[in-house]
């Protein structure tokens, strides 16, 4: 008798746990997919700026643009021949890739900080995104 | 209203000197470092060297432009002294870095990377914006926040386990410059704990 009830009793909260994780399942996907643009920027000016800015070629390249852009074709800046192999553009999934683990994504290129908090990296995606593809005058 | 400001001034140059005496400690404590172990370590062999080369070369380009900033800003005339001699003692730990970064780069068979052109820097940092004392300093909590971290992120790549003490010890070095510098532009502490990495 105890014994059944103990088996409602984990069912029941089985089934509770299933349908919050289930519930709460869309909103994570959405709000990993989408990033937080403000949040980004602050990533990005404490962990990117060391070596980037949006308009100049410094340690790495200019980032303005650089979701839909094709890959190692920022001009003026030097490129390894590891970048330079991939074909394709910066994409949101590849971008997230390449800031994952830079040196799995492009082995020998010159990057070799990576990002691992998957939140952070969509945050810095998302500010890229958001950034105007000219600067303000 | 005046009064206020000039206190603040007055307050702020005072942390500088205070500032300016604690980094002068820590630049001579430096000498005496295990730094210095890790290179006579170093001139030996190098392990991992061809992915340990490329992480110090990021790292030595990332010191040619905080020297350059430091001088460029320092030569601008919009420090006052106090601030001025803070800004030579970094950037004297600056140029040790340099030269430790170099140093180990040409023992394991690399050629350091080359500082660009003061004009160079000088566009790419948009240094030409800065048009008070206080921008500089704020410009330069930037810089040393974003070296800070670049180091602690890149401790993980390294293959030589005496070349990640090195870059702990260059990213220790960067993080006081911008808690220095970030606390003596006014700026904000971060309320979560791992701030740099």
């Amino acid at each position: 008798m105890l014994s059944q009830k103990r088996n409602r009793s984990r069912a029941a909260i089985t089934a509770a746990l299933t349908l919050s994780l289930l519930a709460a399942l869309p909103f994570a996907t959405a709000a990993s997919a989408a990033g937080n643009a403000a949040a980004g920027e602050t990533t990005y000016k404490a962990k990117c700026s060391g070596c980037h800015s949006l308009d100049a070629n410094r340690i790495g390249p200019a980032h303005r643009g650089i979701v839909g852009r094709r890959i190692a074709t920022v001009p003026g800046f030097s490129y390894s021949s590891a970048l330079k192999k991939i074909k394709g553009v910066w994409s949101p999934a590849r971008l997230d890739q390449w800031l994952k683990a830079p040196q799995k994504f492009a082995p020998g290129s010159k990057m070799f900080l990576a990002v691992p908090d998957a939140a952070q990296r969509q945050n810095i995606i998302a500010y890229l995104q958001s950034v105007p593809s000219k600067p303000s005058k | 209203m005046s009064n206020i400001m000039e206190e603040q001034t007055h307050t702020r140059r005072n942390l500088f000197k205070t500032a300016g005496i604690a980094a002068a400690g820590i630049g001579l404590a430096t000498i005496g470092s295990p730094l210095l172990a890790v290179q006579k370590k170093n001139t030996r062999k190098v392990a991992g060297a061809g992915s340990d080369v490329g992480v110090m070369q990021g790292a030595l380009a990332l010191e040619h432009e905080g020297i350059a900033a430091y001088r460029i800003a320092g030569g601008s005339g919009l420090l006052s002294k106090g601030v001025l001699d803070v800004a030579l003692v970094f950037l004297g730990h600056h140029e040790a870095h340099r030269d430790s970064l170099a140093k180990l780069i040409m023992t394991a068979g690399g050629k350091p990377v080359q500082p660009k052109t003061d004009a160079d820097y000088i566009a790419a940092l948009n240094i030409g914006a800065l048009k008070s004392e206080g921008d500089v300093i704020k410009f330069a909590a930037g810089l040393e926040q974003g070296a800070a971290n670049a180091y602690v992120g890149q401790v993980a790549a390294l293959k030589d386990r005496q070349l990640s003490r090195l870059f702990a010890q260059l990213g220790s070095d960067e993080a006081v410059h911008w808690a220095i510098l970030n606390n003596a532009s006014g700026g904000a502490i971060a309320k979560d704990a791992y701030l740099f990495g």
